[in-house]
This record gives structure tokens, C-alpha cells and sequence, in this order.
């Protein structure tokens, strides 16, 4: 693949396009007062996301959904959650859950 | 404003888990990069300008496959429309540091970092000091991986037999459970899962999380105050 000059205004463009949506709203919107519905709305928005990107990012594995034994990040998820669930400790859960892989990777 | 020493502390901390799930995918980035024929400078170029791990996985597969500018650019508009949520929900949050800031800190919103800085802010609040050392350590490991990886290649030894894999899913699952507020946001946690599940194989294009994410909020709008 040839890349040249273009590459720049390429990945400036991108640049651009992604900065835009992460800029304006936080911009604009603390700045004046925000419509209740839409505060109510996005109050839920946090649990929202990091469960949209949790249920895929553990129970899909190769393109394929993995609900079983066979899926390390799928049992350090189950094997986890009391943990996460009771300390709310970050790092503790990544670090527990990455030992559930590593064995689970060499038993399994 | 006075400097904050134990906030920017607290913000490079929290940016750990981060740390660990981009180094891995930023070299598996790299090394798809240079599989491609982009020279690790190209490489960090487009981490630094664009920060955004999907769209630019998406952006250097179509790159390779030969598709031109303009497809390149609307795909990765539309790959990171999301970040418009994330930025509003932050928005009040917002409020509390130098207004002069807000522009330059909202660059740094990806999906990792929003959610940690969201439950942060939710506990207390929080001034810049505290948003540099978060974004700008998350960035900053983001764009020297994909570097690393593109430098490096096929010599990236394997993270996955590491469980470098269960960093960023820890860390969503330990977020989520700091959210569990009562049984509604555990609710609105099933629905907005099994949605993203069921888009990613019902819509091409990576629509899974923000469809989702406003189907799911929107139930939790329409289904009252009652705690």
C-alpha cells in the first residue's frame, strides 16, 4: 500500500470528525441549564454503556457468542462479579480476573 | 486555580486498568498497521490526532483493502458518534473545573475513560487536575502501544495468554457494579447488554452500543421516580 501527503489530511479529517462529538456537547451543555428529562436520561447512560460494552466484550469470542465454560473471559466475569460487587474495587477485579484467564487458559 | 497535587495522583491511579487493556489492543493495532504498510510514524500520527481504538482498527482495514478518503472519514464519524453521550453526561460534571479547559479535556473521551471519570465524578467533585491525569495517562499509553506494535510487529509476544484480555471487561464489571444503585440500574444494565448483543448481530456498523445505550436509558426514563 502506497501512502503519501494524503494520509495527513486523511487522519486530520478523522481527527476532526471524532473530536467533534466529544467536544460540543460537554462545550455547550455546561454551560446552561439542561432539560430534567434529559438529565433523567442521561443518569442511566453510565450503567448503559459499560453494560453494552461488558456483555459483548465477555460473551462473544471470535465473532461467535460463548456462554459456557469454554470462555475464560466469560467464567473470570461470573468468578469476579462478587468481588467487583462487594468492594468496588477496580484493580483488584482486573487483576483477580486476569489470574481466572491465565489459569483457565493453561487447565482448560 | 491551585494546583492539585492528590488529584492529578488520583486521576494517573485510576488510569491503571486503562493502561493495562490499551497496551495490548494498541499493539494488536501496531501490528495491523504495519501489516498494512504504515510506518510506525503514520502509525502514531493517526493514535495522536484520532485516539480512538475501533475506528481506527475499522479506518486501517479499509485503508488496506484500498478504500478511499471519503468512506474512511464518514465511517469514522459514525464509529464515534457514541462519544456525543459520553460527552453530554459529563457535561455537568464539567461544570466544576476552568471552562477554558472543557475543549481540550473532551478530546481525551473514549469509552474507557469516560466511564471511569463518570463514577469518579459521581462520588465528588473533581477539578482538571484530576481529568489531565486520567485522560492524558490513558492517551499517552494508547499512542506509544500502537507505536510499539507497528515498530515491533509480529515480535509483540502473546498478552492473551497473559489474561491482558480481562483488563478492560474487569474494569467495565467493577464500573457497573459501582452504578448498582438499586434493582432500576440493574435492570437497565440486563436490557442494555443483551441489546448490544442483539445488534451486533441484527446491524452492521458498531451501532450496538449506542443503540443500546439510549433504547436502555430511555427505559429507565419511562419507568418513574419509584426507587
Amino acid at each position: 500500500m502506497k501512502i503519501d501527503v494524503n494520509y495527513i489530511y486523511l487522519i486530520l479529517a478523522m481527527g476532526f470528525v471524532t473530536y467533534l462529538p466529544r467536544m460540543l456537547p460537554a462545550t455547550l451543555l455546561s454551560k446552561r441549564k439542561i432539560p430534567d428529562f434529559f438529565v433523567k436520561f442521561l443518569s442511566f447512560v453510565p450503567t448503559a454503556v459499560l453494560s453494552a460494552l461488558l456483555f459483548p466484550g465477555v460473551l462473544i469470542v471470535e465473532n461467535k457468542l460463548n456462554i459456557g465454560l469454554s470462555n475464560p473471559l466469560f467464567i473470570a466475569t461470573i468468578l469476579t462479579f462478587p468481588l467487583a460487587y462487594k468492594t468496588k474495587y477496580m484493580f483488584a477485579t482486573v487483576l483477580v480476573g486476569m489470574g481466572v484467564v491465565v489459569l483457565h487458559n493453561y487447565f482448560v | 486555580m491551585q494546583y492539585r497535587k492528590d488529584e492529578l495522583v488520583f486521576g494517573i491511579k485510576r488510569a491503571l486498568p486503562i493502561v493495562m487493556g490499551y497496551i495490548p489492543v494498541g499493539f494488536a493495532l501496531g501490528v495491523m498497521a504495519a501489516d498494512a504498510g504504515l510506518s510506525p510514524l503514520q502509525m502514531g500520527l493517526m493514535s495522536l490526532f484520532v485516539y480512538a481504538g475501533s475506528a481506527q482498527f475499522i479506518a486501517i482495514d479499509m485503508l488496506s483493502s484500498g478504500v478511499t478518503a471519503v468512506p474512511i472519514i464518514i465511517t469514522t464519524f459514525l464509529v464515534n458518534l457514541r462519544h456525543f453521550l459520553f460527552s453530554a453526561s459529563l457535561a455537568p460534571y464539567f461544570r466544576k473545573i476552568k471552562q477554558g479547559f472543557i475543549p481540550l479535556i473532551s478530546f481525551f473521551i473514549t469509552d474507557e475513560s469516560f466511564a471511569v471519570s463518570i463514577t469518579d465524578a459521581e462520588q465528588r467533585p473533581l477539578s482538571h487536575f484530576y481529568y489531565f491525569g486520567l485522560y492524558i495517562t490513558a492517551y499517552s499509553s494508547w499512542v506509544v502501544s500502537t507505536v510499539i506494535g507497528a515498530t515491533l510487529g509480529n515480535l509483540i509476544p502473546d498478552t492473551k495468554a497473559l489474561g491482558f484480555d480481562f483488563a478492560l471487561p474487569g474494569m467495565f464489571l467493577a464500573l457497573l457494579c459501582m452504578q448498582m444503585k438499586n434493582a432500576r440500574f440493574v435492570l437497565i444494565a440486563l436490557i442494555s447488554g443483551f441489546l448490544s448483543i442483539f445488534f451486533i448481530y441484527t446491524i452492521p456498523g458498531n451501532w450496538n452500543v449506542i443503540l443500546a445505550t439510549i433504547i436502555a436509558a430511555m427505559i429507565g426514563v419511562f419507568l418513574g421516580d419509584e426507587n
